[in-house]
């Protein structure tokens, strides 16, 4: 289907999102919207969706006709289907019935039918996905998958990605890639929004570059890495230098500790983790890191095994406990798990500095949060609602509520929606953390990043781990095989 | 400007003005003139210093209910159980007055641990629904409404059991206590300005806990996401169960007004639906303190004005109730459009 989009203006109060968009997507483009944060191309994706309306003036154009689209139900009528950067879908209930939802008609689904369309469509693009279990268990990759088949169920012609190579693995990429190009072959219009140059390369016929709003240039293969760069940012950068801290005393040890949960057993890991250390946890989505992580922070209670903070014993103890002894946890998910809609970063600032008295400084809370926002970087002011910042500045916000002094961090995706400027600067700042004494331990599934910026890594795959990799010395290849599940000893760890 | 604070008020407005409309419909649609309906209900509250002082007297519960609300909305919980905490909180006040019916203590003494034990009556009702919430899984909206019956249930047992008046049971309720169990009363008038002076602290007890503490922030936190305050360290079912406490006492303290200074003595209807109302205006005033004097003190004034109806106007004195509901929808409904309306300016 061919997409037209003619001068698309969205503004926010006084702040322009979007200005004077002009895009032609022929059908059968994988087109690229590439751009950092905050400009503006999930905007200008959600008036394609009918998430939100353009101002007016604008024009959608779709096969040459003018469409307008008030509604993600109209968007889905016209064949534009999204795929959110935070998946929406309805946790408390069962895959198939998130599948079903959506499609209008019939007031007893046909679900015996329905299920076979869901088998043949998560096979044909090699998704394990369960029908039967609850979205909630499913990781963010998952639902993605999930919501991927949906659309293409409900008939979706133009297909909309927004950041969906965060959440996945290396090998769960390629399968999305290789599917994308198929649909792409047989004239689906793809459209790809992301701030990753090497996918965008790697994948799209054709490149927009927004900033601050405005279409600052298009390219189509071969693509100069360094002019698209230029078009985002105005500059070119670099990842640096690899940092590797002073390693000092013992924080955490774990002995011989196995986990649980209903998909997945883990068991018997060893590990020490010495101040300065940074230690990356690379893996599949899903493979057992989250649970590792969450048992690092005492969210999870180990089945078997000792936990062990600085020579104190906290096996079984609960999370406050950790998070007293100087551990702190910050969840991938922002707005569900890591911040609370609605209160200011004021109120944040505040609440992570676990205050004794009874009556609020507020003088005090607001100078807080005029330093964090100015050190962070964020773009908002100490009486924004966290809600209202943009996602790459919900993670800053997120970052800014660690606590000082802390013993030990421990990340899901830090730097996930992040622009490269931005996760740079975050890892300046998580190294200074490690100067000061404290161990790291992180979850990314961005090779590169894991690579960079760990002393070592641990490999996860469905529930076996790996022993600890020096990351100095493995390359990208190497660590895409063992989270792909080849290169592990015979019967190294055990699984379910 | 209509998107600040004053664009706010004119919509708030505009519901009034929607709100009084309607009910004016159905008074035509019933025969009565609606202006001389409205004038009946003013004089029936303001008319006159003892038609206010029985305002004051439906004020002063109503207050200490929404108060105590203001609490538990905070912590994002729907305590539809205040009802039947206000009840509980007047049978303790009675309990705790029987007790020492025929002691020689100091009666400001004796109506003092009443009215603490009226308090902590309800907060222990109030924890009921917390530990089912908490432990049991049950939703406290359920719990909250269970619990309700079960305090009705209980009134009706003391009444017509153990509490009841020598020689014949009745539905008016348990021997008035003495004179000096009463909080005292204004002369001529029924309303006591120590009952009022309770409700006032109640009510900026909750403002200062919201607006100043960190306690009350965190309340907010757990309130708006629980799972996002548990990992920020915020002992959540914790708070859960301290915001039902205080509720509870509140509560309990309207239901220890209207065995002090109200009924003096335990009656069926003991809580006047005063937990219901007090929902209402907890909406009305979307959850903000600063609003609670002046929405209950409206809400008490239409319950007394159209007490007029039925003797002036042969109307029934359910159309207060009927206007309250209408107002609570038509603010609701305006503020939807509201923000749809400032969301597309």
């Amino acid at each position: 289907m061919n997409v037209e989009l003619k001068n698309i203006h969205k503004h926010f109060g006084k702040t322009y999102a979007n200005k004077g968009i002009n895009l032609a997507i022929p059908a059968g483009t994988i087109q690229g919207i590439l751009g950092e944060n905050g400009a503006g191309k999930s905007t200008l994706m959600k008036i394609l969706s009918g998430f939100i309306q353009a101002d007016s003036g604008g024009q959608i154009i779709l096969d040459g006709k003018p469409v307008t689209i008030h509604s993600p139900a109209d968007a889905i009528h016209v064949g534009v289907g999204m795929l959110h950067q935070d998946p929406l879908d309805f946790p408390p209930m069962r895959v198939l019935d998130n599948f079903l939802l959506g499609r209008s008609g019939g007031l007893f689904p046909n679900r015996t039918a329905v299920a076979r369309d869901f088998s043949l469509l998560a096979e044909k693009f090699d998704f394990s996905l369960d029908p039967d279990s609850y979205v909630d268990s499913l990781t963010v990759g998952e639902r993605q998958q999930l919501e991927i088949i949906r659309l293409l169920w409900l008939g979706a012609r133009i297909l909309i990605l927004d950041e969906p190579t965060t959440g996945i693995s290396a090998s769960q990429k390629t399968k999305l890639f290789a599917t994308l190009k198929i649909l792409a072959e047989q004239g689906m219009t793809v459209i790809f929004v992301s701030h990753k140059l090497e996918d965008v390369e790697h994948l799209c016929s054709q490149v927009a570059i927004l900033r601050a709003g405005e279409l600052v240039g298009e390219m189509k293969p071969p693509f100069s890495t360094t002019k698209l760069v230029e078009m985002m940012f105005g500059k070119a950068v670099t990842l640096g230098e690899r940092l590797t801290a002073e390693v000092g005393d013992a924080i955490l040890s774990l002995n011989n500790i196995s986990l649980e949960d209903v998909r997945l057993k883990i068991k018997d890991v060893s590990l020490d983790l010495r101040a300065g250390e940074v230690i990356g946890l690379a893996g599949l989505e899903g493979s057992g890191q989250g649970m590792f992580i969450r048992a690092c922070s005492g969210l999870v209670r180990p089945v078997g095994g000792r936990v062990q903070l600085k020579g104190h014993d906290l096996t079984g103890k609960s999370y406050h406990t950790f998070k007293n002894a100087g551990v702190n946890f910050l969840p991938a998910a922002r707005l569900e798990e890591g911040l609370v809609p609605g209160l200011s970063l004021t109120d944040h600032f505040v609440l992570a500095e676990q205050p004794k008295g009874i009556f609020i400084d507020r003088a005090a809370g607001e100078k807080l949060a005029e330093d964090r926002i100015k050190s962070f970087n964020i773009r908002g002011t100490p009486l924004s609602t966290v809600e209202s910042l943009s996602g790459g500045n919900q993670q800053r916000a997120e970052l800014a509520l660690l606590q000082t002094p802390l013993s030990m961090i421990l990340l899901e995706h830090p730097t996930r929606g992040l622009d490269i400027e931005s996760v740079i600067y975050i890892w300046a700042k998580l190294k200074e953390r490690c100067k000061q004494g404290a161990a790291i331990i992180f979850i990314s599934s961005d090779l590169e990043e894991v690579l960079q910026y760990s002393d070592r890594v641990l490999v996860f795959f469905s529930g076996k781990v790996s022993p600890p990799i020096d990351a100095a010395t493995t390359s990208v290849e190497q660590l895409g095989q063992l989270i792909g599940g080849k290169g592990w000893p015979e019967k190294g760890g055990s699984h379910a | 400007m209509l998107k600040g604070r004053l664009g706010a008020v004119l919509f708030q407005l505009i519901a009034l003005v929607l709100a009084l409309g309607f009910v004016s419909l159905i008074l035509i649609s019933a025969g009565a003139s609606p202006m001389e309906a409205f004038k009946n209900m003013f004089t029936g509250s303001f008319g006159s210093m003892r038609k206010f002082a029985e305002v004051l007297v439906t004020f002063v519960p109503l207050l200490l209910v929404t108060a105590g609300l203001l609490i538990t909305f905070s912590a994002g919980l729907w305590n539809i159980g205040v009802e039947g905490q206000i009840v509980l909180g007047a049978i303790t006040t009675a309990g705790v007055l029987r007790v020492f019916v025929d002691s020689t203590l100091p009666p400001a003494l004796i109506i003092t641990l009443a009215i603490l034990g009226g308090m902590i009556g309800g907060a222990l009702w109030a924890s009921l629904a917390g530990l089912l919430k908490t432990f049991g899984g049950v939703n406290e909206i359920f719990g909250g409404l269970g619990l309700n019956f079960v305090s009705t249930a209980l009134t009706l047992y003391l009444i017509f059991g153990p509490w009841k008046r020598d020689g014949v049971a009745s539905m008016s309720g348990t021997e008035p206590f003495p004179d000096h169990f009463s909080l005292p009363q204004v002369p001529e008038l029924r309303i006591s300005l120590w009952a009022l002076g309770i409700a006032v602290v109640g009510i900026v007890f909750v403002y200062f806990i919201l607006q100043g503490t960190y306690f009350g922030l965190k309340l907010k936190a757990v309130g708006k996401n629980f799972r996002a305050a548990y990992l920020l360290g915020i002992p959540t079912w914790q708070y859960s169960m301290y915001s039902f406490l205080i509720c509870g006492a509140l509560a309990g303290a309207a239901g220890a007004m209207q065995v002090t200074a109200v009924y003096h003595r335990l009656i069926p209807s003991i809580s006047s639906g005063y937990g219901y109302l007090g929902l209402m205006v907890a909406m009305l005033i979307n959850y903000q303190a600063i609003w609670a004097v002046p929405v209950a003190l409206f809400f008490a004034a239409l319950n007394i004005g159209s007490i007029q109806l039925p003797i002036v106007m042969k109307l029934d004195s359910s159309l207060a109730g009927v206007l309250q509901g209408v107002l609570v929808l038509f603010v609701l409904l305006m503020e939807g459009a509201r923000q749809k309306f400032v969301k597309k300016a």
